[in-house]
């Protein structure tokens, strides 16, 4: 009788062993391919980016001079270019803090106060509009603002078309159209990033506890007190983490300010229209770099509220 | 964490040294013979330039240029001459562009496009004469090019304001004034959004103030350049919105009672067929314009392709096809007869006549296109950071 062979062991079994001795390896092959995307691809783009705007733009030959040079940087820091931020977080504050303000109470009534069905429908209510092309939506709006669009429409039935004229002839906010308006592009801006400051905010309320306020209220505390010193403070990551979102993202939007308002630059404007008509990519890599120190001072601070606990 | 920094600072000199290895390749000279056909043709265009039938099946001159040549027609869009720059000098795979005169004469100098024997392109005395020997694709008597198609930035404006009397100015746009039905121009005018649209300014005052001296819109000294940001300045007051998506213009003069615009003839053309109020002109100032030239690589991959595409892009039977697409002039004369698609009267409309009115796309450079010592004009660059600041109100 001869000795039969030890069956040798199959490839996806002998992996097995070595991934179950080897705990480095298992890391490795969970972890690479993400660490691949953000080291990568997502930090080296923003490096390649950072290298870029020490690069200067040719004047004669329109191309790009790579020697090293703090020019584009010096151009970067004009009253213009810095009026153009100015402007953009100025926009990207108002928005955030108006979106507070109209998804609060949503949020909140959805949280404690809606049945279950309800709050179902105003959920999908929400985010039904995140179903539809975000271009068709701002395009949409833009026919509703319009100067004979539906808004002026309704306004002019109800009799109100004075006290609308009124509102535009406001200077800064105003203009010749609601669609022309620094207030007609505000509405939309809101309107298109109200749903990721609601959702958040619903999120980190759910997460009171009931007893909280049962405890309040037994304690003596009337409604306002309760919601000044427990519902808002425990609310406050959400809001960080809502407004993070809606604050970025009003921050880097290039369509708005195309299709609505009277086209003055916003930051996403002008680094597209200095990297797409100008060809000027070092200015457009030193422009992009606002944002991202604006963001950076944002998220240390939202930090400091533990924004990221509710996410 | 020394040590760590230092590493980053390798790895980025690295990358540095990486991007900086340019090959400057010479223009060659232009080819003398073809050869057999290759499988494709790569061409950089405008959009609405190279229509296969897909948005509108009457509109095709693609589809029977691949059967007759057995030449794979690939279109890469662009949609500012910038971009075509970038594009032609930043990659080796595209034989063919539909350049303005705005980014022509860079391409030319900076070696990116190669000479075109006209006597491959046997259809070339077809030509318009005007064309044939256009400054932006003819360099000392060398063509780098076939012409492709043309037209105005017509002023276009609302009948039902206007009335009777059509404006013959551009100081509608311009100036604040008070429009024929009574009302202010404020906030009822539009212009283009596009850098280039400086030299309208330019020669709009190249008659409101003679005593300027603006000979060429194109090549402003610094005083006449301040003028025209001035007056554009005051423009900002008066526009709503500038435009630069067509569409979106054709919506704000049906849905926001824009009065007067700059303007494209496609959009007169889209807007009419609309059955909207609204027609155009070129006023007494005259006007600006592009001119478009097919132009080749100077390392074009399929240079036979190229060479049938230019070939055909001016046959009579396209060039009015695309003409009456675009809203555009055709390059051919032959084009304007009998094109069904055109009609009888499709060259006058997009604005055959006004050719001797309009003062062509170029690109300002500092040595005012050759004529003077550099720093003499103001070049591009600055008219790009100079309009955006503009347009933000500074």
């Amino acid at each position: 009788m001869t000795a039969t062979p030890a069956p040798t062991p199959s490839l996806p079994h002998r992996i097995a062993v070595q991934l179950w001795r080897h705990k480095r390896w298992r890391l490795a092959l969970l972890l690479g391919l993400p660490s691949l995307w953000l080291v990568g691809v997502y930090g080296g783009s923003l490096v390649s980016l950072l290298v870029q705007s020490f690069f200067r733009l040719d004047s004669f030959a329109g191309t790009v001079d790579r020697t090293p040079t703090l020019a584009t940087w010096r151009d970067l820091f004009t009253s213009a270019n810095m009026s153009v931020a100015a402007r953009t977080i100025a926009m990207a504050t108002t928005v955030t803090l108006v979106s507070i303000a109209v998804a609060f109470p949503l949020a909140y009534f959805m949280a404690f106060r809606a049945s279950r069905r309800s709050k179902t429908l105003l959920v999908l209510a929400v985010l039904i509009p995140l179903w539809s092309s975000y271009l068709v939506r701002v395009y949409s709006w833009k026919l509703l603002l319009a100067a004979d669009g539906t808004i002026n429409w309704f306004v002019d039935r109800l009799g109100l078309g004075a006290a609308l004229d009124a509102l535009l002839a406001a200077p800064v906010v105003g203009g010749p159209s609601l669609s022309v308006s620094y207030l007609g592009q505000f509405v939309v801006f809101v309107y298109i990033w109200l749903p990721y400051m609601v959702l958040p905010i619903q999120a980190s309320l759910e997460r009171v506890p009931r007893t909280y306020l049962e405890a309040s209220a037994d304690l003596g505390a009337r409604p306002g007190t309760t919601f000044r010193s427990v519902v808002w403070p425990l609310a406050i990551p959400g809001v960080a983490a809502g407004s993070i979102f809606t604050f970025s993202l009003t921050l880097g939007d290039y369509i708005i300010p195309t299709v609505i308002g009277d086209s003055s630059p916003f930051v996403g404007l002008a680094i597209y229209s200095y990297q797409g008509v100008a060809g000027n990519l070092p200015l457009a890599a030193a422009f992009a770099f606002v944002p991202i120190a604006v963001m950076a001072l944002y998220l240390t601070a939202a930090r400091r509220l533990g924004a990221f606990e509710a996410l | 964490m020394r040590g760590r920094h230092a590493a980053w600072l390798m790895a980025t000199a690295v990358l540095i040294a990486a991007c900086g290895g340019d090959d400057d390749g010479g223009a060659a000279g232009a080819i003398e013979d073809l050869g057999d056909n290759e499988d494709k043709v790569v061409i950089v265009a405008w959009p609405g330039y190279i229509e296969r039938g897909e948005t509108d099946p009457a509109y095709d001159w693609v589809t029977q240029f691949e059967a007759d040549s057995g030449c794979t027609v690939e279109v890469k869009t662009a949609g500012t001459s910038d971009e075509m720059v970038a594009l032609m000098t930043g990659s080796d795979e595209f034989d063919l562009v539909t350049a303005s005169g705005d980014a022509s004469l860079r391409l030319i100098a900076g070696g990116t496009v190669q000479p075109v024997n006209t006597e491959l392109v046997p259809s070339w005395d077809s030509v318009d004469e005007r064309l044939q020997n256009a400054p932006w694709h003819t360099v000392d008597g060398v063509h780098y090019g076939v012409p492709y198609q043309w037209g105005a930035n017509v002023l276009a404006y609302n009948t039902e304001v206007f009335g009777d009397t059509p404006p013959d100015s551009w100081s509608v746009v311009f100036e604040q004034t008070t429009l024929p039905d009574g009302q202010t121009n404020e906030g009822r005018v539009q212009a283009y959004d596009g850098p280039i649209y400086v030299a309208d300014a330019a020669l709009y005052l190249k008659s409101a103030q003679p005593d300027l001296g603006i000979e060429d819109p194109y090549q402003l000294t610094e005083d006449q350049y301040k003028a025209a940001l001035e007056l554009l300045r005051t423009q900002r007051t008066l526009v709503g919105r500038y435009w630069h998506d067509a569409f979106i213009q054709m919506a704000d003069f049906t849905t926001e009672g824009v009065a007067a615009s700059s303007s494209w003839p496609f959009q007169i053309n889209v807007l009419q067929a609309e059955g909207a109020p609204i027609a155009s002109t070129v006023p007494k100032e005259g006007a600006t314009g592009w001119a478009d030239t097919t132009m080749m690589h100077a390392n074009a991959p399929h240079p036979n392709c190229a060479y049938a595409w230019l070939e055909w892009s001016i046959d009579p039977k396209v060039q009015g096809d695309l003409a009456s697409w675009f809203g555009s002039v055709p390059a051919v004369p032959d084009a304007c007869d009998g094109n069904d698609l055109l009609g009888a009267a499709g060259c006058t409309t997009n604005g055959f006549d006004n050719f001797d009115r309009i003062l062509f796309w170029k690109t300002p450079t500092d040595d005012c296109n050759g004529t003077a010592a550099a720093g003499s004009c103001v070049p591009y660059y600055r008219w790009v950071t100079d309009y955006l600041a503009v347009i933000g109100g500074r």
